[in-house]
């Protein structure tokens, strides 16, 4: 136990003291999660809506593989992408294997198919409602399938946040596509996951906890934005 | 709202609608003219909100067809003459005006007008004062005020009403029926369902009344009411239920 109490004291010291090696470990996090969230969200949102009010022959397919991709192994999409950004892979040209950017887009890969998965499902129900009225005012697809999403906009916010979850979550696909490179490609879950792996509990515990604290504050300050808007526009 | 080539009579030519292998609107041929409000009478399941989304090109007939006067212009143009208000007023998540101006963007009216318009259309429902109101937030009155307002904006020659203030109470329901009046006045069709027969009494000029997906009567409102002639008619109005 005694070994506990001192990593979680290195720990509390490691947060307190603003650790630059910490420091740019958590700001590249941060980066990388926001980025492939906010790529996700501009690729899901309009991809779930089109899809909600769509009809095509092998609709209910797509909706099944969209689904499932919702639980997609984290470990897959990173060795695909490793294999088309590798050297030898077809898109090794682009250099891009151990950088931020690959990372953002194993992430994006992961969190895309949550946000247009949960976007459809809720459209689809909304449309259910609204079709009647807005057909009737003549709105095209098209413009029914934006003029929903800004209807659900307050639901949305949650799959979103759901795709945030997952990304900044996730350690498996890359570490395979990041490499965890000291500096240039280590965030947090990597870092915990090297540093409990070489017994370096300390900074795997500090990690840990501004990673419980990132999650909690993200919430939250969703939480309050949703409420207002919802004050605004009940 | 004048100047335009009418988009009425409205011809009913052999309408069928089946569903499940039941025709649920079974042979109605009819011609709607300019003018007189129409109130389309029958017990739930007659066919009455079947036969307005027919007209209004919400569903498509198996057999028949509906014949607006399109002098040409296409379906489009005849589909922006018309406005329909339902049973349950589907309101999106924004002002109470921007609902108004909503319909007024789809319409094709330049950014400029709308908000002017909109309000007018709202003062015209009464609802003025809660133009800035989330409409989620609105009464069931409130809210089919709305939808009329919508309606309003648009200047439609034909406004289609499907049992507008079956969820409403006496109060909401008169304001409703006000509105409705001004539509008619400003020389809107009215085109409604319903199945209050104090309301049918108020409103209408000519009755369809509907039995079994069948139209069985098509005549001015006071016969109906004084000597319907057919059975299901007579017992319809003497407040008999057919099943």
């Amino acid at each position: 136990m005694g070994d506990f109490a001192e990593a979680f004291r290195t720990a509390g010291r490691l947060i307190l003291e603003g650790d630059p090696a910490l420091v740019a470990i958590v700001l590249l996090s941060l980066r990388v999660s926001l980025t492939a969230v906010a790529l996700a969200a501009l690729l899901g949102l309009p991809l779930g809506a089109l899809l909600a009010l769509a009809r095509f022959p092998g609709r209910a397919g797509v909706i099944v593989i969209l689904n499932a991709c919702m639980g997609f192994p984290p470990v897959i999409a990173g060795l695909v992408l490793y294999l088309l950004l590798s050297r030898a892979g077809p898109l090794g040209s682009w250099g891009l294997l151990f950088t931020p950017t690959a990372m953002v887009i194993a992430q994006c890969s992961l969190v895309t198919p949550i946000v247009a998965a949960i976007t459809r499902q809720l459209i689809e129900d909304l449309w259910a409602e609204h079709r009647e009225q807005l057909k009737s005012l003549g709105a095209t697809r098209l413009r029914a399938a934006a003029t929903l999403l800004w209807d659900a906009r307050l639901s949305l916010g949650t799959a979103v946040l759901a795709g945030f979850g997952r990304a900044s979550a996730e350690v498996g696909a890359i570490i395979i596509v990041g490499g965890n490179i000291s500096g240039v490609t280590r965030t947090m879950t990597t870092a915990i996951a090297l540093e409990t792996l070489k017994g370096d509990l300390s900074l795997a515990l500090a990690l840990g906890l501004i990673l419980l604290a990132l999650a909690l504050g993200v919430n939250s300050a969703a939480q309050i934005a949703s409420e207002a808007l919802r004050r605004r526009a009940s | 709202m004048h100047g335009a080539p009418s988009i009425l009579p409205l011809r009913l030519e052999g309408l069928v609608f089946a569903a499940g292998g039941t025709r649920l609107i079974d042979g109605i041929t009819a011609r709607l003219e300019a003018g007189p409000r129409t109130v389309i009478l029958g017990h739930n399941g007659a066919g009455k909100s079947l036969l307005l989304r027919l007209c209004h090109g919400l569903l498509t007939p198996g057999e028949g067809r509906v014949a607006w006067s399109d002098h040409g212009l296409g379906p489009r143009w005849v589909s922006r003459r018309q406005a329909m208000v339902f049973q349950h007023p589907v309101v999106l998540r924004r002002s109470a005006r921007a609902n108004v101006t909503y319909g007024l963007a789809l319409a094709g009216v330049p950014w400029r007008e709308r908000r002017r318009q909109a309000e007018a259309a709202l003062a015209e429902v009464g609802l003025a004062d809660l133009a800035k109101r989330p409409a989620r937030a609105l009464s069931g009155g409130e809210r089919q005020r709305l939808a009329l307002a919508r309606a309003w904006a648009l200047h439609p020659e034909v406004l289609l009403l499907d049992e507008p203030t079956a969820s409403l109470d006496p109060a909401a329901t008169r304001a409703v029926e006000n509105v409705i009046a001004a539509f008619d006045m400003a020389g809107t069709k009215i085109i409604m369902t319903t199945h209050d027969l104090g309301q049918a009494r108020r409103l209408a000029d000519e009755v369809m009344f509907l039995h079994k997906g069948r139209l069985l009567e098509h005549t001015p409102a006071r016969d109906f009411f004084e000597r319907p002639s057919t059975p299901e008619g007579r017992a319809y109005v003497a407040g008999d239920l057919l099943w």
